[in-house]
């Protein structure tokens, strides 16, 4: 065999030299192959570092406690409490999450609403999820799931935390309530809390004011997950801070008392410290179970609530404006001992009309008072008296007085949704309807009609000034855990001592004098009597021929266009501790309203409120812990835990 | 040494005397990386044996053996199996072909006595093997001759054409790699290449309309804009890509790979046992697997080159290059450089047939070696 002929001799040489060509080719690929390994790990190796990271390491918020929030006795006002409730993870039930719901709906009672509400969750959720199927179960309901449960696979028992109101609606327009996270929340709010499945947060009055000290700090514990969302171990654990509690000036049995006394009515009272501003109760009703939003409303439940004419969801003592009527003749009065023009010598003759500018303004007493003095007109309420005065004063002068006395201007109170009310002046009017004040106007406002609103706050808070002689501000929080928020000195009130004592001489004749327009309503108890101004506002104007025909009285008219019936109160007259405020909407048929001013002031004296030691914490949490048991001799009308 | 080369052409070496002959440094080599692969089978088994790392150790030592035999064994004795050995490849994948078993998602396996063979990994060897033999007896001006180029082209695309019809993409790609790199090494004339290349690139837009399954044609597309589907098929390459990355320089250190232990890296085990090297052990760790291969690599290229006969040549070379093509594919695959294909890794990936078929490679790389100053006839042997 030719080993070295040329042909082989060819293919021999053509072999190495393309080997070596294949072998340059190999090492170029593997030079791509280290060139990629560089761009991946050297120089994008942080940014891919981090991505690992992300993908490894799952934040999942904790909920700390919700604070609670407590009167100045330490009531609880709301708490919280278990949460039965079932859940289900869909990858473990075997036949499906709908044959799981069958199941359940067989051991408990499951409308096709929650069962659809369940599946559309649970379409949302990754499937090792756990889905609240049904919360706030009874303990029967519970005890029968967790019976059943070896049927039932991929149903979970679990106690939660849910917030709970003791008193329900009598506090509803104070406390508010929780509810679940819209997305209109997530809006301003980052806290990842919000994003934890079933978590709900404070929508109206305190819940919402102070939700964020009530929420507390949101713990979390830090997971590692596996590429499918399951968690393989705890990295981590921070349980957060627990939510503060919320101490209020409220007296929880003043409040029930008063609300229970309110009754059926559209209505709203508050009942103030005269001292220092503090609030002791402030009802609104009606009102509504509040535990229902935190549950969740039911469609019926909220065309109740959105459409009565009662209005139950607004509250009424900050979020209601009305024309004060007869109560602001209170401030007329003292602008005008004030300003000079009520001397002792001032005198007014009523004749139940006042003519003006060819307008004839009419006393509610048409047979006429005759002639009154500053007091008597007070005592009486005489229109024409006031119309003499305030015309007399003008607008500016009235106008101070009320802000002085607070009107006008949100009271400040710690609720959202509190309404400024309107006290109107020249340039106001000026600039909403393009012309210039009229005398006419200022008569009109002299007896708390024409322009001027109010709120029952703004109206209790200005009785409390009159009656103290102190610039107080209405408010209602105490502290917030232990830091205290409530201002220790008051400033006096920018009106001289003699002013202010001519004034309630007048209020004090109304209630105690006989011709007084609340005398039979009185309180009899020495050292407790109260004064007061009686007042009712027009809810509609009265045209021409009305007049004409005679006035129809407040009996033969449809309960919508009657007048509101208001009454600013304090007691006892000497030393004044309470002040009070009430409005009957469409109310003004006899005087319920001063009946129950009446029993709500003696009650709250009886119970000698702010003479009780509260039990506010001093300093230290332990330190309200301790005092709460010993101190607190109000009646709970629940156990806590 | 010498000596003892030019005693095995004249078959007087005995077994014992071809054992020395056996180039241990080369074995060291293939060892350490494949050592290599049975820790990272333990790690991302979570720090255990089971089920993966143990069975690869055994395997690998079977697959040490393998080598050893087929070293040992006359490479005129191979050269007179290999178009027996072909046929054999090529029964079986027909026989896959209509009968064998689905695994993921392809009819790749076939169970021959309790064992599960893949018939397209016998064929690489195979066809290398038959291959380096038709060309043996072929000048260059031989090879360029149509029929000569005809029938060494049919030898090629009939096991081609089945492996892609199970479908298999990737055996595919590397059959139809080796087969073509053997008759460019032969000695196949420019005047082939250049056209045929040229027709190549012309043929893309075709095949991809034509040709390709769904699922191929979603793997390229996938790969193009990953971001695209960062969930579902671009799934496995933007997580590969990430524990790769997330390795940096030296790595997360051994068992703390978190991507793979964690399950983000799919078939972390078989095919993406790169990506979890580079996060393990990082760049500096990778690169070290890299040029152990490439010393591999380059033992595979000086056996071929200093042999004399033309089979032995090109079968060394073939066995080198089937090699070099596998991590190439693989590695490209793994770091986002080419769709993705299934292609293990040779050596670090888990899996048998894998590993019987490379050992049994380097086998014949090392009976290439041993018989290095073999003379065989231009026309030698026949058929068998």
């Amino acid at each position: 065999m030719p080993v070295f002929d040329k042909k082989y001799k060819s293919r021999y040489t053509t072999f190495t030299r393309r080997t070596v060509g294949v072998g340059g080719t190999m090492s170029l690929v593997f030079a791509v192959l280290a060139g990629r390994l560089y761009q991946l790990q050297i120089r994008d190796g942080e940014e891919y570092r981090v991505a690992a990271e992300n993908n490894r390491v799952s934040q999942r918020p904790l909920a700390p406690p919700r604070g609670r929030v407590l009167d100045r006795f330490g009531a609880e006002m709301a708490t919280n409490r278990r949460n039965y409730r079932v859940m289900i993870v869909a990858e473990q039930a075997k036949d499906g999450v709908k044959e799981a719901l069958d199941q359940i709906g067989k051991v408990i009672h499951l409308t096709e609403a929650q069962k659809k509400k369940v599946l559309a969750d649970v379409a949302k959720n990754k499937k090792f999820v756990p889905v609240p199927v049904m919360e706030n179960m009874s303990w029967e309901e519970f005890s029968r799931i967790n019976l059943h449960l070896p049927y039932l696979p991929g149903v979970q028992p679990d106690v939660g935390e849910t917030r709970d109101y003791p008193f329900g609606a009598e506090m509803v327009h104070v406390l508010g309530y929780v509810s679940s996270v819209s997305p209109d929340d997530l809006k301003d709010d980052t806290d990842p809390l919000l994003d934890l499945p079933g978590y709900r947060i404070g929508k109206r009055g305190i819940e919402k004011a102070y939700d964020k000290e009530l929420r507390g700090k949101g713990g979390d514990t830090r997971v590692e997950v596996n590429a499918y969302g399951r968690i393989v171990r705890e990295l981590g654990k921070d349980p957060g801070t627990p939510g503060q509690d919320v101490w209020l000036t409220i007296d929880c049995e003043l409040q029930r008392f008063a609300d229970q006394r309110l009754g059926q009515e559209s209505a709203a009272c508050i009942v103030m410290d005269v001292e220092t501003g503090a609030i002791l109760s402030l009802s609104s009703t009606p009102g509504f179970d509040p535990n229902w939003f935190n549950v969740g409303v039911t469609n019926s439940q909220w065309k109740d609530l959105s459409t009565s004419d009662y209005k139950p969801l607004l509250n009424k003592a900050m979020g209601g404006t009305y024309p004060p009527g007869s109560t602001f003749k209170a401030a007329v009065a003292l602008a005008a001992v004030d300003a000079g023009i009520a001397t002792p010598d001032y005198h007014v003759n009523c004749s139940g009309v006042y003519n003006f500018g060819g307008h004839a303004f009419h006393c509610w007493q048409r047979k006429g008072h005759g002639t009154l003095d500053i007091e008597g007109a007070v005592q009486r309420s005489c229109d024409v008296f006031f119309y003499e005065t305030s015309r007399r004063l003008g607008i500016d002068k009235i106008e101070a007085a009320a802000r002085k006395l607070g009107l006008g201007t949100p009271t400040g109170i710690e609720l959202p949704g509190e309404r400024s009310g309107l006290i109107p002046s020249r340039a106001w009017k000026q600039k909403t309807y393009g012309w210039s004040w009229q005398q006419g106007d200022t008569i009109s406002v002299g007896i708390g009609q024409g322009y001027v609103t109010v709120t029952p706050l703004q109206l209790c808070q200005m009785m409390a000034r009159i009656a103290g002689g102190k610039a107080v501000n209405a408010h209602m929080v105490h502290s917030v855990g232990d830091k205290v928020l409530e201002q220790e000195s008051v400033p006096h009130l920018d009106f001289a001592d003699e002013s202010l004592a001519v004034v309630r001489s007048g209020l004090n004749k109304v209630t105690n004098v006989p011709g007084g327009t609340a005398f039979a309503w009185r309180i009899n108890e020495p050292g407790m009597e109260m004064a007061g101004k009686t007042g009712t506002a027009q809810v509609r104007r009265f045209t021409k021929e009305e007049r004409a025909r005679g006035l129809i009285s407040n009996h033969n008219l449809a309960w919508k266009l009657r007048d509101h019936a208001l009454f600013i109160g304090y007691a006892p007259i000497e030393k004044p501790r309470y002040a009070l405020s009430i409005i009957i909407e469409h109310g003004a048929v006899g005087h319920p309203h001063v009946e129950m001013a009446r029993d709500i002031l003696t009650f709250a004296q009886k119970r000698d409120i702010v003479a009780r030691p509260t039990a506010y914490p001093l300093n230290s949490a332990s330190a309200t812990r301790d005092t709460r048991g010993a101190q607190n001799a109000t009646p709970s009308r629940k156990e806590p835990g | 040494m010498a000596l003892r080369a030019y005693a095995a052409a004249k078959r007087t070496l005995s077994v014992f005397d071809k054992l020395q002959e056996v180039d241990w440094g080369l074995v060291l080599l293939i060892t350490l990386v494949a050592l290599a692969g049975v820790a990272m089978l333990y790690s991302v088994a979570g720090g255990q044996m089971q089920p993966w790392a143990m069975s690869q150790l055994l395997k690998f030592t079977m697959g040490l053996f393998v080598l050893v035999a087929v070293a040992t064994i006359d490479i005129r004795i191979w050269m007179r199996l290999a178009y027996p050995a072909y046929g054999v490849a090529l029964l079986l994948l027909v026989a896959v072909t209509l009968m064998g078993t689905v695994g993921m998602g392809a009819q790749r396996w076939v169970s021959l006595g309790g064992f599960d063979l893949q018939p397209s990994e016998l064929m690489k060897v195979s066809l290398v093997l038959a291959l380096a033999r038709f060309l043996h007896g072929k000048s260059v001006e031989d090879i360029s001759r149509p029929l000569n180029l005809a029938i060494a082209l049919a030898m090629i695309a009939v096991p081609a054409v089945l492996v892609v019809l199970q479908p298999n993409l990737g055996t595919t790609l590397i059959i139809v790699a080796d087969g073509c790199a053997l008759l460019f090494l032969a000695g196949l004339s420019w005047w082939w290449i250049g056209p045929t290349f040229a027709a190549i690139v012309a043929a893309i837009p075709l095949t991809w309309e034509f040709l390709l399954h769904d699922y191929q044609r979603a793997r390229v597309e996938t790969f193009l804009d990953p971001g695209s589907d960062a969930l579902g098929k671009g799934w496995n390459i933007t997580q590969a890509k990430i524990a790769i990355g997330s390795g940096a320089l030296t790595g997360k250190g051994f068992l703390e790979g978190t991507q793979s232990r964690l399950n983000f890296l799919p078939e972390k085990q078989t095919d993406f046992i790169w990506t979890a090297i580079c996060e393990e052990f990082g760049f500096v760790g990778a690169l070290a697997i890299l040029i152990l291969f490439g010393m591999i690599l380059y033992y595979g290229v000086q056996i071929a080159m200093s042999a004399r006969s033309q089979f032995a040549r090109l079968l060394a070379m073939g066995v080198t290059l089937n090699f070099f093509f596998y991590i190439m594919i693989n590695g490209a695959m793994v770091m986002g450089l080419i769709p993705v294909v299934g292609i293990p890794m040779p050596l670090l990936s888990y899996g048998g047939s894998a590993m019987l078929t490379v050992m049994f490679g380097f086998g014949l790389l090392m009976s290439v070696h041993i018989h290095s100053q073999v003379e065989i006839p231009r026309h030698s042997g026949g058929i068998i």
